[in-house]
């Protein structure tokens, strides 16, 4: 990138903030009205089961398999998973903590730690939704089922994105692609996981804390 | 353009820019990506006007056999989706994509390649829902696809999934420019250009972007929901299953009211713009502006519900929706005493884009008063789903977008193109396009308020309709021959068109600063902004005229080179959706998976391309 290119297009910045930062900030902005919608959906329908699984202990329900079943979260699996997506948000720090001091090796540490997380998230959500169906609970089963499989399924979706991304960046960092200088494409990618991260926050205890 | 009155040397310094149709497809200039827009928005926008002329004539007599009630409810449809999607806001974008970074003082905006994306989307969305009348299945549940009539059980064919795979592609093009066009805005400010400084065309496009980036995310999970409905037999919407049609209604005007003012607010911004120009004199009450135009923002999330107060939401919510959107008259009513005040006492220049401006003012009033009657629950129940309403929103939309729009295309075009646009026959244009609106749609008030229905293919003999109706369809004729004018006057003014000068009309902001048209740099070397009305506080400190450039030429100025892969990019989505379309027939799945896996590539060649190719 020449110095004369960097005159025409990246004088500095009129808020002093970089374009991509600033972008990925107003995304976010975006997408918060987006995972809106669909909590505001789960909230208005997460009590209609009729012909099938419901959230909380109800009217018990016979799963194809023969068995009898009151409910279908299974919290303690969840909450562990949920855990684990915090302190990969803690993770993501250390790595661009790494990054931005050119330390190569914290960074993918760090950064290999926060993939981990995030893939056993993913690996948790597609191991409750295979569950989920043979408890009995489609997609179209009811209601309940529809808008919690819409609703934790987009969210998983932006976190196997999430995984995507800094799998991507991993790859840059190991072949020594990712300098100090490129920490900002770190941030950036970090600043997305943890908005993911603050998304689940709001999404796990409405939807299997709340009564 | 090789001269121009400053002389500049115009060459054009762009790494690997290439010509012909190949430089079209790989751009990333904003000038050439907004002039692509307006291209396709003109195409689109004629192909609306048609179906409105249908429309037209089937409704000249009573009883007509003209068009069938099928093929009537596809063009109602159609001519709405259109005209709302593909029609007044790529206008706007254009000006957005053209004028925004001139008047900012910048080279680009902040992401030329997701410019170009945005573009390709829009078109290809485009194509996509016209395409839908080569099935023979254009929409048919109109624009707002109310539940029930948007379902699989009641709507069959591919109709309504041509329409919610082509808004869901639109939609991804509108937030794309939105995160780009904020990011420009609040980053590519010259320096000096304090937020309190930015023309007002910028800050209304800013509010716009704001509202686009809060309002469409609602609308993609609501056609989510309708995708998943009649693709895989969900019940989110069917009550039958339990679902609520309602909740439709709700996300669908939580988006759809906030787009009212995505459709008006740029208008808003070019009246503002021309003005102060016109009038020779500063816009009035430039905060005040600023903040009615955030205040109209805010209030326009507020409001939704007022477009469902036949639905019986009881009297609490109605009194809420009603006051809130009674509201909005204030602010609006602020904008417009601002228009008059900077017009009183100024000396008026009476050119074509004044003439429009005055007409957006005129017409504006009358369909916002037509609104303040609407926000009153018990009189909206008797105008709901009369001709009433829709007089109201052509008197906004046309009345006001639409005589905006044109009003900004007079007053940039020199700009855009180099060339004057004929006066003479620009003001036959607005002539005839007054007269011909109001012909068209005053009437509709009148034949509303007797009971006309909207939506209906016909209506009986004897009713006292006809008259009514008849005046309106030879208005909408006259407003097609006013649209003939102005083809005929942008081919003259291709022609032997009289040259622009870089500064015709005496221009305050910074657009006028540099020839016409620009330079693919725009600005040999970024200005320094000292105050409001940038330009004319330069050209008051130069004696008058316009300041000497600074530096001759461009030379060195490198810019961003072109790419294919905003274009293949956007390929990618539209096989994805088309792969939804089809979900049904054999293959279909395996055609979205196709569309994603294609798009993932795509994203990452992007991301790995060099930005600039020397």
């Amino acid at each position: 990138m020449s110095a004369a290119h960097a005159e025409a297009l990246e004088h500095p910045t009129a808020t002093g903030i970089d374009n991509r930062k600033l972008a990925i900030w107003t995304f976010i902005g975006s997408e918060c009205l987006f995972f809106a919608s669909l909590i505001s959906t789960y909230l208005v329908y997460h009590a209609r089961m009729k012909g099938g699984p419901g959230p909380y202990p109800h009217d018990p329900w016979t799963a194809p398999d023969g068995r009898v079943y009151e409910q279908i979260f299974e919290i303690p699996l969840v909450t562990f998973g949920t855990a684990l997506l915090l302190f990969s948000s803690f993770f993501v720090v250390m790595a661009l903590n790494g990054a931005q001091r050119g330390n190569r090796k914290q960074l993918l540490t760090w950064l290999g730690l926060t993939i981990v997380c995030g893939l056993f998230f993913v690996g948790m959500q597609v191991y409750e939704f295979t569950h989920f169906v043979h408890k009995g609970l489609g997609y179209t089963t009811n209601l309940f089922a529809s808008s919690f499989y819409t609703l934790t399924g987009f969210h998983g979706s932006h976190v196997t994105m999430g995984v995507i991304w800094l799998v991507t960046l991993f790859i840059l960092a190991l072949r020594g692609k990712l300098p100090k200088e490129k920490a900002l494409n770190l941030e950036i990618a970090a600043l997305y996981w943890h908005f993911v991260d603050v998304v689940w926050i709001v999404i796990f205890p409405v939807v299997y804390l709340m009564r | 353009m090789a001269t121009s009155v400053l002389g500049h040397a115009t060459e054009q310094v762009v790494a690997g820019e290439r010509g012909g149709l190949v430089g079209w497809l790989t751009t990333v200039d904003h000038k050439k990506i907004g002039i692509m827009y307006g291209a396709w928005a003109f195409i689109f926008f004629l192909i609306g006007g048609l179906e409105a002329l249908l429309i037209r004539i089937q409704l000249g007599s009573p009883e007509s056999s003209f068009l069938s009630p099928e093929l009537y409810n596809q063009l109602f449809t159609m001519h709405g989706t259109t005209m709302i999607f593909l029609g007044v806001m790529p206008f706007s974008a254009m000006y957005f994509n053209y004028m925004i970074p001139l008047q900012l003082g910048a080279r680009d905006v902040a992401f030329p390649r997701l410019n170009a994306f945005s573009l390709w989307v829009f078109v290809l969305g485009g194509l996509f829902l016209n395409a839908s009348f080569l099935f023979n299945a254009a929409p048919n549940g109109g624009w707002f696809g109310y539940a029930n009539l948007s379902s699989k059980q009641y709507s069959p064919g591919l109709n309504m999934d041509f329409w919610v795979m082509g808004l869901q592609i639109l939609g991804i093009a509108s937030l794309a420019a939105g995160v780009n066009f904020f990011v420009t805005i609040l980053n590519l400010r010259a320096p000096g250009m304090k937020m309190m400084r930015m023309p007002m065309f910028v800050w209304a496009s800013f509010i716009t972007q704001l509202l686009v980036l809060l309002s469409f995310p609602v609308i993609t999970v609501a056609l989510i929901y309708l995708m998943v409905d009649r693709t895989f037999g969900t019940h989110f919407f069917v009550p039958s299953g339990g679902g609520d049609p309602m909740l439709w209604q709700h996300l669908f005007w939580v988006f759809g009211h906030p787009e009212v003012y995505i459709l008006i607010l740029p208008s808003f911004g070019i009246i503002s713009e021309i003005m102060p120009v016109f009038s020779r004199k500063p816009l009035f009450g430039y905060a005040a502006m600023v903040f009615a135009t955030g205040f109209i923002a805010f209030l326009g999330f507020g409001v939704w519900s007022h477009h469902m107060f036949a639905t019986g939401m009881g009297p609490l919510a109605d009194t809420f929706f009603s006051l809130a959107t009674m509201l909005i008259a204030i602010p609006t009513g602020v904008k417009i005493f601002n228009w008059l005040g900077t017009a009183w006492g100024g000396s008026l220049q009476f050119r074509t884009p004044l003439y429009f401006a005055f007409g957006f003012i005129a017409m504006f009033i009358m369909g916002g008063l037509s609104g303040v009657m609407h926000s009153v629950a018990p009189a909206d129940l008797q105008q709901t789903d009369t001709y009433f309403i829709v007089a109201h929103f052509h008197y906004v939309l046309f009345g006001g977008a639409i005589f905006a729009l044109t009003a900004g295309a007079y007053y940039w075009w020199p700009k855009m193109f180099g060339r004057m646009l004929d006066e003479r026959i620009g003001k036959l244009h607005f002539w005839l396009m007054l007269i011909g609106f109001n012909l068209t749609f005053f009437p509709m008030h009148l034949v509303g308020l007797h009971g006309m229905p909207r939506r209906v293919y016909t209506y009986q003999a004897g009713l006292g309709f006809e008259v009514y109706n008849q005046i309106e369809t030879l208005g909408s004729f006259v407003l097609a021959i006013s649209l003939l004018v102005f083809m005929y006057n942008i081919l003259r003014t291709w022609r032997r068109g009289e040259a622009a000068s870089a500064d015709p009309w005496n221009g305050a902001t910074l657009e006028w600063a540099i020839p016409s048209p620009p330079p693919a740099f725009n600005f040999a070397e970024v200005p320094h902004v000292e105050a409001r009305d940038a330009l004319w506080e330069m050209k008051r400190k130069a004696g008058g005229r316009l300041p000497e450039p600074p530096r001759a030429s461009g030379a060195g100025i490198h810019m961003p080179g072109p790419s294919w892969w905003p274009l293949w990019t956007a390929t990618g989505i539209l096989l994805f959706f088309v792969g939804f379309l089809v979900m049904g027939k054999v293959g279909g799945p395996w055609v979205a998976v196709a569309g994603g896996l294609f798009t993932a590539f795509c994203i990452f060649r992007w991301a790995f391309e060099p930005v600039d190719a020397h």
